[in-house]
């Protein structure tokens, strides 16, 4: 559905996007990670049309940006970082502006807004001028634009930004339930969305692709994938770190605090059971054994920073 | 064109969502009437035509236009709904167009507003409403030029003072090529071929003619060959953007 080819973007002496390559089937939800600054965003700015290539291209559903931009943007729904909005215009009205800019008169018109009311729940401000909300409706507003004319492709750059807890979690379910049928590139620095909703994700820093993999095969790839963290009552038995240390599977322990301890599994394969065993053979008597997943966090870091 | 309705409207409604429109038409008559009865001396002339209103005009239109129209990019920069608009089925020219033809017609609207002058010498006396039609259709032109060159200014930078200033500053360049006292000084050194050429770059002996009652085609065609001029630089500045 959309395919980037060897994109370049270069501001000057500064190359914010540098030879990037990668392709979106339909239906995909495709989370595009990266540090501030990193090119996401002019990256997404390409796609959309709204910034020239220095070189290469990208095609949305065979329509190349270059030659045939106007095609592009009638498949996309954009949504700009921080949600742009004319303020003097009332929801309604700027609504109704972008439906007719996206070719729709009449009886369609006005169902396609108001279809947007209820999928944004915006039936409090309708009426409002937009400069008056307060971010999380603007945010909304921002989603209405770019959903209005039930487009292929959805481009979304940090799409919960700004919002409250409550607000992020009506948004993520809002894109899981479009993901369904439409392909979505959306763009974010906050990691646990990225497990949350999306099915793919791309790194990437300083405007090249450092990774591009699933969300759970990220996650093997940490130190602390499938771990498994020991809670004793009251402190540490004796022999316990050098007992554990020895199984094999096991490459390295930590003592995480005065009653827990901590042991890296090798190549992350599960080693919870052999664990376990050497517990009872001990006769240690414990408070908690947790497998540990990977952490997002972790990979980002240690592939935005190459460590 | 089809998306040139929607922006229109869209522009020109905008106009009179904010108090800024309603300041401007009120500032506008007030400056325009005002000139003409106090500094013009419209009832001590003794004559009944317009011409102390249309000879103030240009100097008005030369702060009055810019600030109308320094916003139109500038704020779409600003505040980023440039990146909406262009990302939305628009082309740069449909968008250019749209947002210049609802800031003449609002200028328009203004400049109608002053009917009440029209009234009054036609109350006080037998005025050539013929010519006051020819300097109406000028003023409209005049209006329209000043306006694209504020556009084109405004696409050039996202700080609407800085559009605002330049967009007099390349305004008054054209009026004061064409001013007569301008032109006095340029004479005392330079051949009068070279000084008539000069002049005739500038907004005002165009003005002046049809002011005069002279609706020749070629001054009509030089305004709207500035207001061309202006509007494709617009298209190819904010094309430029889009590509650095």
């Amino acid at each position: 559905m959309i395919e980037v080819k060897t994109l370049v973007k270069q501001f000057d002496s500064f190359r914010a996007v540098d030879e990037v390559s990668f392709s979106v089937p339909k239906g995909q939800i495709l989370g595009f990670l990266g540090p501030n600054g990193a090119g996401k965003s002019t990256t997404m700015k390409m796609i959309t049309g709204f910034l020239e290539p220095t070189s290469g291209t990208a095609l949305v559903d065979g329509h190349d940006i270059r030659t045939s931009p106007l095609e592009v943007k009638k498949l996309i729904g954009y949504l700009p970082e921080s949600a742009p909005s004319y303020g003097e215009m009332t929801v309604c009205e700027f609504l109704s502006f972008i439906a007719e800019l996206r070719g729709m008169t009449g009886s369609a018109k006005k169902e396609a807004t108001l279809k947007m009311k209820d999928t944004c729940f915006l039936g409090g401000v309708w009426h409002q001028p937009i400069e008056t909300l307060s971010k999380g409706y603007r945010q909304r507003v921002g989603f209405a634009q770019a959903l209005i004319h039930d487009p292929p492709v959805l481009v979304l750059d940090e799409p919960t930004d700004g919002l409250d807890p409550n607000q992020k979690h009506e948004v993520r379910e809002l894109i899981k339930r479009m993901g369904r049928d439409k392909t979505i590139i959306l763009s974010t620095h906050i990691l646990e969305e990225v497990e949350a909703i999306c099915e793919r994700v791309i790194i990437i820093t300083n405007g090249k692709i450092v990774s591009d993999a699933t969300p759970s095969d990220l996650l093997t790839k940490t130190r602390i994938h499938n771990a498994v963290t020991v809670r004793f009552p009251g402190e540490l038995p004796g022999k316990a770190r050098e007992t554990l240390a020895r199984i094999s599977g096991v490459v390295d322990v930590e003592e995480t605090d005065q009653a827990s301890i901590r042991c890296y599994s090798e190549g992350g394969q599960p080693i919870i059971e052999p664990i376990a065993q050497a517990i009872r053979e001990n006769g240690w008597s414990v408070n908690q054994i947790q497998n540990e997943h990977g952490r997002l966090d972790e990979v980002f870091r240690r592939v935005t920073l190459g460590r | 064109m089809s998306q040139f309705a929607p922006l229109f409207k869209r522009e020109f409604l905008g106009y009179f969502r904010s108090p800024v429109a309603y300041v401007f038409i009120i500032i506008f008559l007030l400056a325009s009437v005002g000139c003409t009865f106090f500094i013009g001396n419209l009832y001590e002339s003794n004559q009944a035509n317009l011409s102390p209103f249309f000879m103030f005009l240009p100097w008005l239109y030369l702060v009055l236009v810019p600030a109308v129209g320094m916003r139109l990019w500038a704020e779409e920069r600003r505040s980023g709904t440039i990146e909406l608009l262009f990302t939305l089925p628009v082309t740069t020219w449909e968008a250019v167009l749209s947002k210049f033809v609802a800031g003449w017609a609002f200028l328009a609207i203004a400049l109608a507003l002053t009917f009440p002058l029209v009234v009054t010498v036609n109350y006080l006396g037998t005025p050539d409403n013929g010519v006051i039609f020819a300097g109406y259709v000028g003023s409209f032109l005049m209006a329209g030029s000043f306006l694209a060159i504020a556009c084109l200014t405004s696409a050039m930078t996202k700080n609407q003072v800085i559009s605002f200033i330049l967009g007099v500053i390349i305004s008054f360049f054209l009026v004061l090529v064409g001013w007569g006292l301008f032109s006095d000084i340029l004479s005392t050194f330079l051949p009068t071929e070279v000084v008539d050429t000069i002049a005739a770059l500038g907004f005002m002996p165009h003005f002046l003619a049809i002011v005069r009652g002279v609706l020749d085609m070629r001054d009509l065609m030089y305004f709207i060959m500035v207001i061309a001029a202006a509007l494709v630089l617009n298209s190819i500045v904010l094309e430029n953007k889009k590509a650095s």
